[in-house]
């Protein structure tokens, strides 16, 4: 008969590697938890809240000189984009930057419909990805909350 | 008296490493990204260096009393060892502020190291040529962190034996007499 903490802890091992699996992150947000201890509990969860800030200020800086029908600053766009890919880069979050080099693309080409609606893509993509990091920190929450250790998830 | 003397300078003779170890390396970060000056910063510090963050060229600049402003007065006692910078900044970039240090006097022999996303060839061969120490492509790893630090602890740690020898011959000098006694005890 499974505990509690062995339930919550299959739950949080399978979650994990499914994130994985289905291209939400990638090796790098493997590296982050590297770098996460006693001393720096909270390192993964600070870094990424960053970067879900960046996202919503980056994504909205984007919309708005798109918003500019006609008289588009598509050097704005382009340096936003680049951020928003570095930053995605450095926190695994792979669909986000995967989704911030086809918008790059359209940006280089002046590609206006692509930009948009590529746009809208980055923005869905983001939203989706911090629900489901919450959710796993919550998962966390949980183990630790009913006495149990997070399991180190090999992928 | 001898009793309290004696002890410490054979710990100096034996093992210099008890006597205290180097300071650790001081870091100066540069990045406009928080996410990356975040990373960058747990990296460092995850490596045992002290780490300071900037986030522009003009920044580290004043930090090191560089910057327009600035007269190099004050700035003497400054210790840094290393310096990694992102490439790509608004205003100064980050070749433009390798360029920048090497022009000091104050600090052009601090190894600067150049963080990109982007993998392009002549602009790792200007900055290699202009002095950078490496070229970083980002997200920088922790063995690339770990890698510099070494290297540079080498030089540091070789100054380091250099001040210990140099301390071991002054004490010679200042207590002859106990180190008769030294000898006599082995």
């Amino acid at each position: 008969m499974d505990t509690l903490i062995a339930q919550l802890q299959r739950q949080f091992r399978d979650y994990t590697i499914s994130l994985y699996h289905q291209g939400f992150l990638d090796d790098q947000f493997t590296e982050l938890k590297k770098l996460q201890d006693e001393c720096s509990p909270d390192f993964v969860a600070e870094v990424v809240t960053l970067f879900f800030e960046d996202c919503e200020k980056l994504i909205s800086n984007m919309a708005r000189a798109l918003d500019q029908a006609g008289n588009v600053d598509f050097k704005l766009v382009g340096s936003s984009v680049h951020q928003l890919k570095g930053s995605s880069s450095s926190v695994g979050a792979k669909r986000v930057k995967g989704l911030c080099i086809t918008l790059k693309e359209c940006c280089d080409s002046q590609n206006y419909e692509g930009c948009v609606r590529c746009l809208q893509q980055v923005d869905i993509e983001y939203k989706t990805l911090k629900a489901k990091l919450q959710d796993l920190f919550n998962l966390e929450q949980q183990i630790v909350q009913a006495g149990g250790r997070i399991p180190q998830v090999d992928i | 008296m001898a009793e309290v003397l004696l002890p410490r300078k054979m710990e100096i003779a034996n093992d210099p490493s008890k006597f205290g170890s180097p300071d650790p390396l001081h870091v100066l970060a540069v990045d406009d990204s928080h996410v990356d000056r975040k990373f960058i910063e747990r990296l460092l510090r995850v490596s045992s260096c002290k780490v300071t963050v900037v986030d522009s060229a003009t920044r580290a600049l004043q930090y090191l009393g560089l910057g327009v402003e600035e007269k190099s007065v004050g700035f003497e006692d400054l210790k840094v060892n290393l310096i990694m910078t992102d490439y790509s900044m608004p205003g100064m970039t980050g070749y433009e502020l390798l360029k920048k240090i090497k022009e000091s006097s104050a600090f052009r022999q601090v190894p600067v190291v150049i963080m990109s996303s982007e993998n392009i060839l002549p602009r790792i061969d200007r900055c290699l040529e202009e002095g950078a120490e490496d070229f970083l492509l980002k997200p920088v790893k922790l063995s690339d962190v770990k890698r510099l630090r070494d290297s540079l602890m080498k030089v540091e740690d070789l100054s380091f034996t250099k001040s210990i020898q140099k301390r071991e011959l002054e004490t010679e000098n200042a207590y002859p007499v106990h180190s008769q006694l030294k000898r006599a005890k082995i």
